[in-house]
């Protein structure tokens, strides 16, 4: 009886391998090709506050360039979205990414997608508590909205206006942080090569998540559960080098999220809320508020929209996220004029500690698929016991220029 | 004899109530009508190239596809993806289109992976810089206007058409218009022009309609629609190609869902 093992001949795996790259190659061929390269300029107003960080200005080039080829009359389609930045005084800034490879399959009520892609669950402006699924790219950009590419296996049943969405995330992506050389960090260097994970199977960890999501009317809800690694991560202080450092620590946590949005046509109702639980601690937190938009204030239709949202953490003043009991109040303004112009201004005040940011960015195009991006942060008041005071020195000023493909 | 004689009369008088039709009423009746002589499409899909001209003559194009689906007891839903310009190339939007109800509308933002619900307060703005209001472009249902029969007229290319010429008041609060005075053909219901007064009362543009082919043994559908704005000196075309219809669209394809794909 033979009992070897039956072993892949190492030429049959090279020319499947081949293969697959030719047909893989094949399809960017086919597909369509988009995506854009960008040029950011940053400046800083005050000197750094902490030793090894960079001065004044820094300039960074990123490129994300988006192969998408779709067939069987928009019913299957594939994906795959490479990023990559380089910045020029900080290291761990300079990163590159997947945020997009895979196969998405629509079949009558149902759909599925399986590879690298991103989710994004949420109605509020000023901070988004039910997004859960991609992890932070933190490095990215101080609002919190660009995320890593997350690898997820997803089916959704389509229901009137609206789904239900059964995901599995096999791998875990860590949270990219500042390095020594990088302005938006604590004092103390996080050490990403020393993280910790509650459970053993560390990034390899599978997660689950389920959400519904429906809209009726004036009414957009959607309904979601999150069971596996958290993506925050929870700090401790090591040493690295003898210097010390912030060691990330990743929790397993439950989070049950709702987000509910109502809308008329003059105003907008929005809320998050989410309860999260831990082997140490479970705590609930929730923003709401409202988006009113004014009439057109110009003969030309540009247009004036209030924002108004309140944060709430039940953990209050020992929150480790920043926004435990904040308002915010914004504008958003819409030329609507042949460059899309826009104007977003806002400010966060803690109305515990007093601490205060205010924030704007704007955009418009400035030639054939060209884009120029403002962006602009400042912060006073700040109190030295508020997450936020880590920022305190990093007011800045940036300029990005995108151009699109 | 008197019984022929009574039944004489009210033959008489209730002829006499046909033709007593008020303008408003001939202007719904009309508008009903040209409404109805649509039905049955199921759903279409076409190609829009958008140019703007500004007054010293410069242009820039965007170019959208449009899938709309047909209403059965409500308005039309219509998912428009932008393909250019290029910044904003992934971009959809969502309409659900209601009677008298503001419209239901969804925005994808494909830098975020975001679908966000966005009210319709400003209608009266214009579409991506354009001289066509939001109004302009939604699903022009019977109910957003109240109307009134002005005469009948030639019209058309060569003026070889009889146009209705129903001038048409926006039921909706925050319109941009006072009043609009459309020309549409009694033949076929082909709106040919439309003239657009604004807040003031004054002409503020005028919409030409043109190249006219029936699809589907039914449908009649423009190849070229342009707005000149009187007041700016500017002006937009929307050049439609590729019409198809019946394509097997279904609910599930105007599923906000089906907007973050």
């Amino acid at each position: 009886m033979n009992t070897q093992p039956f072993h892949v001949p190492k030429l049959a795996l090279a020319a499947s391998l081949g293969i697959s790259l030719l047909s893989f190659t094949q399809t960017l061929h086919a597909a369509d090709l988009s995506g854009n390269v960008s040029a950011e300029g940053r400046y800083f107003t005050s000197d750094p506050a902490h030793t090894g960080q960079q001065r004044d200005s820094n300039i960074s080039v990123s490129l994300q360039p988006e192969w998408k080829h779709t067939w069987d009359k928009d019913k299957q389609q594939l994906t795959f979205t490479p990023f990559y930045r380089w910045d020029d005084n900080d290291k761990e800034r300079t990163h590159a990414d997947i945020r997009q490879l895979d196969y998405l399959k629509s079949q009558g009520d149902w759909e599925f997608q399986v590879g690298i892609g991103k989710k994004f669950w949420g109605v509020t402006e000023s901070s988004h508590l039910v997004d859960i699924i991609n992890q932070t790219d933190a490095v990215e950009g101080t609002d919190g909205e660009d995320k890593l590419g997350q690898p997820m296996l997803r089916a959704s049943r389509l229901t009137e206006n609206g789904s239900v969405d059964f995901f599995v995330l096999p791998y875990f992506r860590e949270r990219t942080f500042a390095g020594s050389a990088g302005r938006f960090r604590q004092g103390m260097v996080v050490d990403t090569d020393a993280s910790t994970y509650e459970s053993s199977s560390k990034e390899k960890h599978v997660d689950y998540a389920v959400r519904w999501s429906e809209s009726r009317d004036e009414l957009d809800v959607g309904l979601s559960y999150f069971d596996g690694t958290s993506r925050d991560p929870n700090f401790t202080v090591g040493a690295k080098n003898g210097q010390a450092v912030l060691v990330p620590h990743y929790p397993l946590i439950q989070q049950v999220g709702l987000d509910l949005q109502h809308t008329t046509e003059s105003i907008i109702w929005k809320l998050e809320a989410i309860h999260r639980r831990s082997k140490d601690m479970h705590y609930s937190a929730a923003v709401g508020g409202l988006e009113y938009s004014l009439p057109a204030i110009t003969d030309s239709g540009a247009e004036l929209s209030l924002l108004a949202e309140y944060h709430h953490d039940s953990r209050g003043e020992v929150a480790t996220a920043p926004l435990q009991n904040d308002a915010f109040i914004g504008a958003r303004l819409a030329m609507n004029d042949e460059a899309s112009s826009e104007l977003l201004a806002g400010g966060l005040y803690d109305l515990d500690n007093g601490t205060t940011s205010i924030r704007l960015e704007a955009s418009r195009r400035v030639g054939n698929g060209l884009k120029l991006n403002l962006e602009a942060q400042v912060m006073t008041n700040v109190d030295a016991n508020d997450p936020l005071n880590a920022f305190a020195k990093d007011d800045y000023l940036q300029l990005e220029l995108q151009k699109f493909f | 004899m008197k019984n022929k004689l009574i039944i004489g009369l009210t033959l008489l008088s209730l002829s006499g109530f046909a033709v007593a039709e008020t303008p408003a009423e001939k202007g719904l009746r009309i508008a009903k009508q040209a409404d109805a002589s649509d039905a049955g499409f199921m759903d279409f899909t076409a190609n829009m190239v958008m140019t703007l001209k500004n007054r010293a003559g410069k242009t820039s194009r965007r170019i959208i596809r449009i899938k709309t689906l047909e209403g059965h007891n409500d308005g039309d839903k219509s998912l428009s993806l932008f393909d250019e310009p290029a910044d904003v190339k992934g971009t959809k939007m969502l309409t659900f289109s209601h009677g008298l109800k503001a419209d239901d509308q969804w925005l994808y933002l494909p830098a975020l992976k975001r679908v966000k619900r966005i009210n319709s307060r400003n209608k009266s703005g214009p579409f991506m810089g354009s001289e066509f209001a939001f109004e302009d472009l939604g699903s022009q249902e019977v109910e957003k206007f109240t109307y009134n029969y002005l005469r009948e007229e030639p019209c058309g290319a060569g003026n070889a058409w009889k146009c209705h010429v129903i001038e048409r008041i926006p039921a909706y609060k925050y319109s941009g218009y006072t009043k609009q005075v459309s020309w549409i053909d009694s033949a076929e219901y082909r709106v040919t022009k439309v003239m657009y007064y604004d807040r003031k009362q004054a002409l503020l543009k005028t919409l030409t309609t043109t190249g006219y082919q029936q699809y589907a043994g039914k449908h009649w559908r423009p190849a070229m629609m342009s707005m000149q704005n009187h007041q700016s000196g500017k002006s937009t075309t929307l050049q439609w190609s590729n019409y198809q219809f019946k394509t097997g669209l279904s609910n599930r394809d105007f599923n906000k869902k089906s907007l973050a794909r």
